[in-house]
């Protein structure tokens, strides 16, 4: 499981409103503080928007249950409105029908927010790489965690969102780039087509599958 | 082999071509002009009565020569009788055959995915369009033969057109029976749909230029 | 916006003579004013999904509205297509089971048992007795935990919760025996041509009987919140009716036939894995509302209970896997030092076991209505058309014969007694 290795495009030049004055503050004992304090607060009561497909969805409604119970870690409000979420959990396989539709809920949700890609499907595409599947959600939305499985086990799901929560509380408000919005660039993309097209090709047993005979 | 097959070859004797058996299963070959009323006649005679229509489907064959075959599985409930009826649409001609929506209609959802996925025409369809794929999808037929396993674009161009494709913006006709609706539209989708343009993909805003 | 002004008469005493309580109706008498639309007259097209809590998963309606009254509906599906038939012509039959899995997740077993007999149709191949026995085990437990699901995801969208919890504890339990026999919760990829991944483990039995016994105790739980209760039958009684002969021409199938008066099983009329020598019952429904769906899968579950311990009492000793090195793989010990051994493990591992030019279609009966396989091989190793008649996505088509005419709240409902998953429809 790992943090996003794709980075950030380029920073589109300063924020919005009172951020760029916090971002001019160097970090100090104040902020350091105040982050403290944010970041529990945010990371505590992480309210996730459960954009659920496919199996994975049932594995992430089974740890919702009341076996693994998502409510101790603060996600018990599972907001079906992407307006009051925070985190949004895709959690199964993302067919190019359904690609506008994740990248129109990942824009109307404000910010802070963050993207947890549950299942080899939405991490990278899964087994299905064929016509039909977007090669990994990271291609059209920004993702934080990635949690690997087919489905992953409930136990996995919470480890990403205990990963997830450590990512939050090592936030700083004073960095004003981590709060941007960046929508698709003006190609129709949100990250350089080359690079889409790389880590979209197949590796590993992938690679002999396309024989038809 | 199903006695429908003996009956139905007396009732049509130019209508229906070979008949074989697969794994204990009957099939038989028809006519596609004669389709309609060959289905007709199974479902509405009573030594047929195929009243239930299991599936419609369609078979493109790796030999290059053999003609796609559309496959409808029928079955009698009352005498629990099954046949599967094929038609051959050489690839050479027009992929059309009749819908026999009007007999079933379970037929609804079946051909449009068959058309959908083998682009295959039923006429007297009432609403033929892509059911699977999005409306204006570009890249072809996914399950024909000559169409490959990762389809015909590149990755970042299928995650471009897929962005754009805004699959809820494309109301069919019939969900716009509602005028307020229709007025409320772009002006542009009006008249793309009053000019009856369903298959073209608006480009993406900004550069017609591949991106960096 | 201009405001209307209502006045009420408040001089009345708000009940007329007989004690009734009085119904003012809210600006009756009141013309809107002439510059207003009247809105009573407009109806309104609303989208539901495909991000929708109660759509059950990325279905997307178009909806109609005069009012609360649906006019029309149109369901809008393929936002999970995956391209599943596609890739099984790229696969071996071996290789298509963990596909399976992924069509209708929710009862993952059952699509794997009809891959397997699918193909073995194909090859002419029978499987041993023993194997008969634990795939017909399999079948059922998958059919209790669709269902289950069902029951979970209808509540909550008909607004009980608690049956939710109750059921996906149950279904924890069934969860634990898929993963102690399998290895995944879910994904379980159980059958191979020709036989099972493997043997059921030890305990297994007597932790399937011991939910045998209990599980009936939890339907009758959730039944007695839901059964007689006020709210659940004037949601569900005389809503989303299909007559029989809609059914049929529809070409529906499972509970959502049999609810509609129809009496038929694919386990008693077509049987397969020895279902005819059973003694479980079908129920069949009359009205073919949603009252009705919901009466069919709850006695089928308990039938369920019913044909598994009989399946458990008789369960035969012997080989899971048929005796066919050409198409089971030798086990390991035999593969790492007997030539021959090694040399078949090789043959099916790299080439695939190739099926005789032909083609066959097999159904069985899902939890969700029947579900059919459809192979056309040309005599290689990877099916030339792989067709999954998914029951599902053929019930939906009936969505809207259904729901229309009825309140939006009705079409929430029927929604959810057709028992979709969308991953079936879309494939």
């Amino acid at each position: 499981m790992g943090l996003s290795p794709l980075g950030d495009a380029p920073d589109l030049g300063g924020a919005v409103g009172g951020r760029s004055v916090m971002s001019q503050i160097s970090p100090n004992w104040v902020t350091s503080r105040l982050d403290f304090l944010v970041n529990w607060a945010r990371a505590n009561s992480l309210w996730p928007m459960p954009f659920g497909t496919a199996c994975c969805a049932i594995e992430f409604m089974a740890t919702a249950a009341a076996r693994y119970d998502l409510a101790r870690f603060g996600m018990e409000r599972l907001s079906f409105s992407p307006r009051q979420a925070d985190v949004l959990l895709c959690a199964g396989r993302l067919p190019f029908k359904l690609a506008p539709v994740i990248r129109r809920i990942y824009d109307q949700m404000p910010q802070p927010k963050w993207v947890i890609s549950m299942g080899a499907c939405a991490s990278t595409g899964g087994i299905f790489d064929n016509y039909a599947m977007v090669q990994g959600i990271d291609t059209v939305v920004p993702v934080d965690v990635y949690v690997p499985g087919c489905p992953p086990r409930p136990e996995g799901l919470l480890y990403g969102i205990l990963l997830l929560q450590k990512k939050v509380r090592g936030e700083t408000i004073a960095d004003a780039s981590l709060r941007e919005e960046r929508p698709l660039e003006p190609g129709g993309l949100r990250i350089p087509a080359r690079l889409v097209d790389e880590i979209s090709e197949p590796f590993g047993n992938s690679v002999h599958q396309s024989r038809s005979a | 082999m199903n006695p429908s097959v003996e009956a139905l070859r007396r009732q049509f004797p130019d209508g229906v071509g070979r008949a074989m058996e697969s794994c204990g299963q009957t099939i038989v070959y028809v006519d596609r002009a004669r389709l309609l009323a060959i289905m007709t006649w199974l479902k509405e005679s009573p030594s047929a009565a195929y009243n239930y229509l299991v599936d419609v489907t369609a078979v493109e064959y790796r030999d290059i020569e053999r003609p796609i075959e559309v496959v409808y599985q029928l079955r009698a409930l009352q005498h629990l009788g099954e046949l599967r009826v094929k038609v051959e649409l050489p690839k050479h001609e027009p992929l059309t055959v009749d819908s026999v929506y009007h007999l079933w209609r379970a037929a609804d959802w079946l051909e449009r995915e068959v058309y959908d996925m083998f682009g295959i025409t039923f006429a007297g369809h009432p609403d033929l369009r892509r059911i699977l794929m999005w409306e204006t999808y570009q890249e072809g037929y996914p399950l024909r033969k000559d169409f490959p396993l990762r389809g015909r674009f590149s990755r970042a161009e299928q995650v471009r057109q897929a962005l754009h494709a805004n699959p809820e913006a494309h109301y069919s006709l019939e969900e716009l029976s509602i005028e307020r609706a229709y007025r409320d539209l772009p002006a542009d989708m009006r008249d793309r749909i009053e000019r009856g343009e369903r298959d073209r993909v608006p480009p993406p805003p900004g550069e017609e230029t591949q991106g960096e | 916006m201009s405001r209307r002004v209502v006045e009420l008469d408040l001089a009345t005493t708000g009940v007329d003579a007989q004690g009734r309580p009085l119904r003012v109706p809210l600006g009756a008498e009141l013309e809107p004013p002439a510059d207003e639309p009247d809105f009573r007259a407009e109806h309104m097209l609303v989208n539901m999904g495909p991000q929708h809590p109660a759509t059950h998963g990325v279905l997307r309606l178009v909806v109609e509205l005069d009012g609360e009254v649906v006019v029309r509906c149109i369901p809008h599906v393929g936002y999970l297509h995956s391209g599943f038939e596609k890739l099984g012509e790229y696969r071996h039959y071996n290789q298509i089971i963990p596909l399976t899995d992924r069509t209708d997740y929710l009862s993952p077993m059952s699509n794997n048992v009809c891959l397997a007999m699918a193909a073995e149709s194909l090859m002419g191949i029978e499987i041993t007795e023993r194997c008969k026995v634990l795939r017909l085990i399999a079948c059922e437990m998958s059919r209790i935990i669709s269902h289950i699901v069902w029951l979970g995801t209808t509540c909550i969208d008909i607004g009980a919760f608690t049956p939710f919890l109750w059921t996906f504890q149950e279904r924890e339990r069934i969860y634990n025996l898929q993963e102690a026999w399998t290895g995944a919760r879910l994904t379980t990829s159980l059958t191979r041509i020709g036989g099972m991944m493997a043997d059921i483990p030890d305990g297994f039995e007597r932790a399937l009987r011991e939910f045998c016994n209990t599980f009936p105790k939890v339907l009758d739980e959730v039944d007695s919140l839901l059964t007689r209760n006020a709210i659940w039958c004037g949601r569900t009684q005389g809503i989303g009716v299909m007559s029989a002969e809609e059914a049929i021409n529809y070409g529906l199938s499972g509970p959502m036939l049999r609810a509609s008066g129809v009496a038929y099983d694919l386990r008693k009329d077509r049987p397969y894995l020895g279902y005819e020598t059973y003694d479980f019952e079908v129920p069949v429904g009359e009205h073919g509302d949603v009252y009705d769906r919901y009466l069919v899968r709850c006695e089928e579950m308990r039938q369920s209970i019913r044909i598994l311990q009989q399946a458990l009492d008789r369960l035969p000793d012997g080989p899971i896997n048929v005796d066919d090195p050409r198409v089971i793989l030798p086990p390991k010990r035999a593969a790492m030092t007997d030539m021959e051994s090694m040399i078949f493990h090789f043959k099916q591992v790299m080439e695939g076991v190739p099926a005789p030019v032909g083609e066959t279609y097999v159904a069985v009966e899902n939890g969700k209505g029947e579900l059919g396989y459809y192979f056309v091989s040309d005599g290689t190793a990877k099916p030339v058309r792989w067709r999954i008649r998914p029951p599902s996505y053929i019930n939906l088509a009936a969505l809207p014969k259904m729901a229309e005419g009825s309140l939006l709240s009705d079409l929430i409902a029927v929604n959810a007694s057709v028992d979709i998953v969308m991953g079936e429809v879309d494939r």
